[in-house]
């Protein structure tokens, strides 16, 4: 007799048992011990037909492919920059990668990216030893110049971008900033200096109240209170 | 002469009065207190990180580091002084050790996961209340574990058989005392630390090992619901 012994969206802990009998299958975040399914990391449940799995919700990045990231240079070599991910791991943004122009056998590459620098970069490969590889060639790819950084948990970024961006969309609207959110959890803006920290107030509120329903419509009245502008929301 | 009632008034398988809290240090990755009366350990979890300097890089997987320190001013007597000792690189060494059997850090090659264990207060059983800090802010730092950690003291004060066992029990001279700091996994059982210091008979090891076993249980629904308060309902202050 199998029975799933937690509700969909529920809160649990590493060692909770999430499922008994075999007919269940154990997804990302759990495992089997015997007949159990048990959990293997704090995290939200999600059922999905047989399988239980679970989504992480907090903690450091994790490298994944095909995610736009905001790196720091850290480092200049021959072939190429070194950069900080805002992970465990540093990634490799070779001189191919990074621009479209020929650059000389022994050019000056901190003409190009010089340490310090912030870029937003996507990672084209993760190797199994998390060796990162990135690309800068692509829409929106480009090196960040003035502005603010800010940090996030990484696991609170979907909720910032929202649904095609719309949430950060009505963010830019409301505020007339640019707005670059990286997956790694580094936010980048760039408008005025009372906007600008409107930006920051606004995320650090998605942050704290983003696992409670109606996130969008309070989210929006509130800018609606700080700006007095009418917002649509949906725009981008 | 008899030890007949405890000297704080508790029974013999009473924990003293516990407190525990999830993501107190906002800057960490992972963060928890853990309190046993007056025994007051915080732990931070940072990373995984990158490692250096590189030769202790283990391209297999993630390392971890535990580090354990009694704040100058958090009690009195000569083993409490600025700076590390022979004593705290014991413990930070069984703290590791009774942490590493439930974490999985395969996913982490050549990176390090640190845990920082500072103690404001202390009053015996520092290094269980270490242990189960620790062991919460590891899970807040979403780190693949098979299950949590708890620990705690037990131990024999005369001819009884007592669980966490406070300064004055430790040092009760009106009869022999043992003092058995132990960690257990609560969903198998098994123990991940077993010290023992003092005197007592093998049936004494026995049931204080059980008595333990039994408040390790405890303290696992204590730390369980410590971390699911820090993400139902509540915002993440």
């Amino acid at each position: 007799m199998s029975k799933i012994l937690v509700k969909n969206k529920e809160i649990v802990v590493p060692g909770e048992v999430l499922a008994e009998g075999m007919d269940n299958l154990p997804g990302l975040g759990t495992y089997r011990a015997g007949e159990q399914i048990l959990a293997a990391r704090l995290g939200l449940t999600y059922i999905d037909g047989r399988t239980i799995k679970l989504i992480q919700l907090s903690g450091r990045y994790t490298p994944k492919k095909n995610d736009t990231i905001i790196c720091k240079v850290m480092d200049i070599n021959f072939s190429g920059w070194r950069i900080d991910t805002n992970s465990a791991y540093s990634a490799m943004l070779s001189m191919r990668e990074a621009t479209s122009d020929y650059i000389q056998k022994g050019a000056d590459l901190t003409q190009y990216y010089n340490l310090g620098d912030y870029v937003v970069a996507q990672i084209t490969n993760v190797t199994s030893q998390n060796l990162i590889d990135v690309t800068m060639k692509g829409p929106g790819l480009h090196k960040l110049q003035g502005g603010r950084m800010i940090e996030v948990s990484p696991y609170k970024v979907p909720r910032i971008i929202g649904k095609q961006g719309s949430m950060v969309g009505m963010i830019k609207q409301a505020t007339d900033c640019r707005i670059t959110v990286g997956q790694n959890g580094r936010v980048w803006m760039q408008g005025g200096a009372d906007s600008e920290l409107l930006v920051e107030k606004t995320i650090r509120k998605i942050e704290a109240e983003s696992h409670l329903a109606g996130l969008t419509e309070r989210i929006q009245k509130f800018l609606e209170k700080e700006t007095g502008k009418k917002l649509e929301v949906g725009s981008r | 002469m008899a030890y007949k009632k405890r000297l704080d008034g508790r029974k013999f398988d009473e924990m003293r009065k516990i407190e525990a809290k999830v993501g107190v240090i906002k800057k960490a990755d992972g963060s928890a207190y853990f309190k046993f009366g007056n025994t007051w350990a915080y732990a931070a979890v940072y990373g995984p990180r990158e490692l250096y300097p590189r030769f202790l890089q283990d391209p297999s997987k993630g390392i971890l580091r535990c580090n354990y320190n009694m704040m100058p001013f958090s009690s009195k007597g000569n083993r409490v002084r600025p700076g590390g000792s022979r004593r705290s690189k014991e413990i930070s060494m069984v703290t590791k050790k009774a942490l590493l059997p439930v974490l999985d850090l395969t996913d982490y090659p050549n990176s390090v996961v640190d845990v920082f264990i500072e103690l404001p207060e202390t009053e015996a059983g520092s290094r269980t209340a270490g242990i189960n800090a620790a062991s919460m802010a590891l899970a807040d730092a979403g780190l693949l574990m098979k299950d949590l950690v708890s620990s705690v003291s037990v131990g024999r004060v005369d001819d009884k058989v007592v669980v966490d066992l406070d300064y004055s029990e430790e040092s009760y001279d009106g009869g022999p005392v043992a003092d058995i700091p132990l960690a257990m996994i609560p969903k198998s059982g098994e123990l991940t630390l077993l010290q023992m210091d003092g005197l007592l008979t093998k049936e004494q090891l026995k049931e204080a090992i059980e008595m333990g076993k039994k408040a390790c249980n405890e303290l696992y629904e204590i730390q369980k619901k410590a971390l699911k308060d820090k993400y139902v309902g509540g915002s993440n202050e």
